[in-house]
Formats: structure tokens, C-alpha cells, sequence
């Protein structure tokens, strides 16, 4: 699957299917700092993203 | 993980509230927060003009969006900072909101946007007047925009100016006003301030709604807003405290609010009387020689307000583009 990273933008590649939650621990990300992205929706961390999945993951922090 | 209120498959987890939701009750859960909220603390009364500070980020197109499905009048106010692309980019976002989601109700909305330019209207720009003047970027941007925040809401005749500050903004704010004991930032920090000596009335709707919550708004009401950070935001105190409060949060969840919301009930209080019975108390108020603004004027006692003597510094130096800048600061 490909995971696009943003701030700053870098694109992944990963094996799938691999459940949000592993795949953000992988990232060593916690859930709360990001969103992730699919389609134009949300995907909760209990879904599994199949390997053709192509998905953002946009952190939420700012510091403004 | 099924909506807690109709049980179809969840796009979103809350786990302060151990709560998940479709994308449609999503919508209305952070609609109800920030309705709650507004009762609450008496931020706005049937009938007021609103006016919204929007930057093209997350929080301040969802607080519009929301005010606006509330049913309240409210007209937005953008600020171009001169922060290069960044700025240009984020007032793209703002007009692009206003083109898709306002411009469509036709009839219905009379809200407006009303752009004001730092460079064009006071020759000088948020990079340049931190180097003129040697303040933190921030900081000269902070100022410049509740100056202008300010002016805008007296001159429009707003009822109230509201921002989109945050529960984790209003968090922090606070972690770091504890961590430094500063009483008298703490004496103030209340979701809204009432109208005085000039200055308008202000709230921040948002206190109830984390940052990824109001994320999750945009993404699920489809408002694309600014995604990259401000380039002078890099290693600010107030996104080091982020940090230390999120994995507070993550370790127990529900940390933050009751942090932010335990100080409001059981100890804001205090700190506004023990502020109150300072000796001096705050100075009186002259009106700026320049613009009129209330201002408790300069060091010598000269009646210039802040913004003017920072817009005037600025004004007067050359132009430094935002990559000089964050090479000089280095
Ligand atoms: S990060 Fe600082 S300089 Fe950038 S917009 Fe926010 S306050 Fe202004
Ligand atoms: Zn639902
Ligand atoms: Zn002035």
C-alpha cells in the first residue's frame, strides 16, 4: 500500500493488509496526533487497509 | 466500532468521551460541543454579529462552517501575513471556502470576507518586522493580528470576535502559564473576555473540541484547509508543550480537558481576585496619538500603542523574505 506522509511530505511503501493501528505504530505515530485518510473519509483504527490501499496520513499538531 | 448513536460503522474513535461515530453524527457531535460551549459561557447572544479571525487552517474554517450551520451571523476576517508561500497559500484555502461553501447559499448568507493585507495596507510583513524590531516571529505576528483582529471588530460594530482556539491550544496555554507562574496571563485566560476599555468582547468556541477533532470536521465536511506548518512555527515553546501534554493524554485520555476545564471550575477564580488586589493595578488607558487604539502607551509615557511602533519600525526597513529570516534565527 502507499502511505503518504505529510509535514513533511514522504511517500511509503508497505505490505498489506495491514490494520490502521499497526500500521501507525509501525510509523511510531500516536493515534491522537494523527488522521488517517482514505477516499476523501476517515479510516478508524480498527479497519485493515488491503495492499492496494493508498492512504494519508496528515498530522493534526500545529503550532500557530 | 459502531456509532454510538446509530450503530452504523464508525469513521472516528473519541476516547476522552470513549465515544465513536459515523460521519454524520461526527458533524453534529462537534456542532453540539461548540453550541454547549457558546451557552455556557455566555459568548454570544441571538441576534449578535460575530465576527470570525480565519487563517485558512483547520480550526478557524470549522468554527465559521459551525457558526454558520448554528445559524449565527457571522462575517470572516483574514490577515495576510507576508509569511511567504505559506501565507499565500493559506489565503487560497480561505477563498476557496468562501467559493464552496458560502457563495452556494445564495440568498441565505450575507456572511462576508474581509481580506486586509499586512504589506499592501501597511508596508511591512511578519518576517520583517521580527527583524526590524527583534521580536520572535510570533510574537510580531501576534501582535500585529490582535491589533488588527481588534480594530476590525470596532470599526465593523461586532458584537463579538471570536477565534478558533482550540481545547489542546487552550491546554498548552495553560501548561505554560503554570510552568512559569504567571499569574496574571493566568488571571485572564477564560474562554471569553468581556468588552472593555475599547477592546472588544472575545470567545473561543472551540474549547471543547481537540485538534484532531476539528481536523475530523474538515476532512468529513470536506474543507480543505493549510496542512503545513507556518514556517516560523519550528521549535516554539507552544508546540513543545503540545507534545509534553499528547503523550500526557495518550497514557491516560481525558487528561487535557479535565486539566483546561478543572482550572476554569476550581481555580481561575483565584487567580482573577489575586490579580484584582495587585497594588497597581493596570494603568489607565490613553488613546495611540496614530491610530486611536487603546494603548497604556510606550516608555515614555507617549500615547503610541505596540502595533504602531512595530508597523512604523517595520515599515521603515527593508523587506527580509521568510528563508533570510530562518537563516538569520539560526
Ligand atoms: S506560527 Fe507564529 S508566525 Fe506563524 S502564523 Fe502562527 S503566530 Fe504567526
Ligand atoms: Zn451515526
Ligand atoms: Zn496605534
Amino acid at each position: 500500500m502507499l502511505v503518504k506522509l505529510r509535514n513533511p511530505s514522504k511517500d511509503l511503501i508497505f505490505d498489506g493488509p495491514m490494520s490502521v493501528v499497526k500500521l501507525l505504530k509501525k510509523l511510531d505515530l500516536q493515534r491522537e496526533s494523527v488522521l488517517v485518510i482514505r477516499d476523501g473519509t476517515l479510516v478508524p483504527g480498527d479497519a485493515v487497509l488491503p495492499d492496494d490501499a493508498e492512504v494519508e496520513i496528515r498530522p493534526v499538531i500545529s503550532g500557530g | 466500532m459502531k456509532c454510538r448513536v446509530c450503530r452504523a460503522p464508525g469513521v472516528i474513535d473519541i476516547r476522552r468521551h470513549n465515544a465513536n461515530f459515523c460521519a454524520d453524527h461526527f458533524l453534529r457531535y462537534c456542532r453540539e460541543q461548540v453550541a454547549r460551549t457558546i451557552k455556557e459561557f455566555d459568548m454570544a447572544a441571538p441576534g449578535d454579529r460575530l465576527l470570525v479571525a480565519v487563517s485558512g487552517g483547520k480550526d478557524s474554517l470549522a468554527l465559521w462552517d459551525i457558526l454558520l450551520e448554528l445559524g449565527y451571523d457571522v462575517d470572516g476576517l483574514y490577515v495576510g501575513l507576508g509569511i511567504g508561500d505559506y501565507s499565500d497559500v493559506s489565503g487560497t484555502y480561505v477563498q476557496n471556502f468562501v467559493s464552496t461553501f458560502l457563495e452556494p447559499r445564495g440568498e441565505r448568507s450575507t456572511t462576508t470576507l474581509t481580506h486586509i493585507d499586512l504589506r499592501s495596507e501597511y508596508d511591512y510583513d511578519v518576517p520583517t518586522a521580527a527583524d526590524a524590531t527583534g521580536r520572535a516571529p510570533c510574537s510580531a505576528c501576534g501582535l500585529s493580528k490582535r491589533h488588527l483582529f481588534d480594530k476590525a471588530a470596532r470599526e465593523g460594530d461586532y458584537d463579538v470576535l471570536v477565534t478558533g482556539h482550540n481545547l489542546d491550544d487552550e491546554a498548552a496555554v495553560l501548561y505554560g502559564n503554570v510552568m512559569k507562574w504567571q499569574i496574571d496571563y493566568l488571571a485572564r485566560q477564560r474562554p471569553v473576555l468581556a468588552a472593555e476599555n475599547g477592546f472588544p468582547k472575545k470567545a473561543k468556541p472551540l474549547v471543547r473540541l481537540s485538534e484532531r477533532e476539528t481536523a475530523a470536521y474538515c476532512v468529513l465536511r470536506g474543507i480543505d484547509y493549510q496542512v503545513e506548518e507556518c514556517p516560523m512555527a519550528a521549535g516554539n515553546r507552544h508546540l513543545e508543550y503540545k507534545h509534553a501534554l499528547a503523550a500526557a493524554e495518550e497514557a491516560s485520555p481525558g487528561m487535557k480537558q479535565a486539566f483546561y476545564f478543572g482550572y476554569l471550575r476550581d481555580a481561575a477564580e483565584l487567580f482573577e481576585q489575586s490579580n484584582d488586589g495587585a497594588p497597581d493595578g493596570a494603568p489607565a488607558l490613553l488613546a495611540c496619538e496614530s491610530c486611536g487604539s487603546p494603548t497604556s502607551g510606550d516608555t515614555n509615557g507617549q500615547p503610541r500603542c505596540a502595533f504602531c511602533r512595530l508597523s512604523q519600525r517595520a515599515a521603515a526597513a527593508e523587506p527580509v523574505p521568510v528563508e533570510l529570516l530562518q537563516t538569520r534565527r539560526r
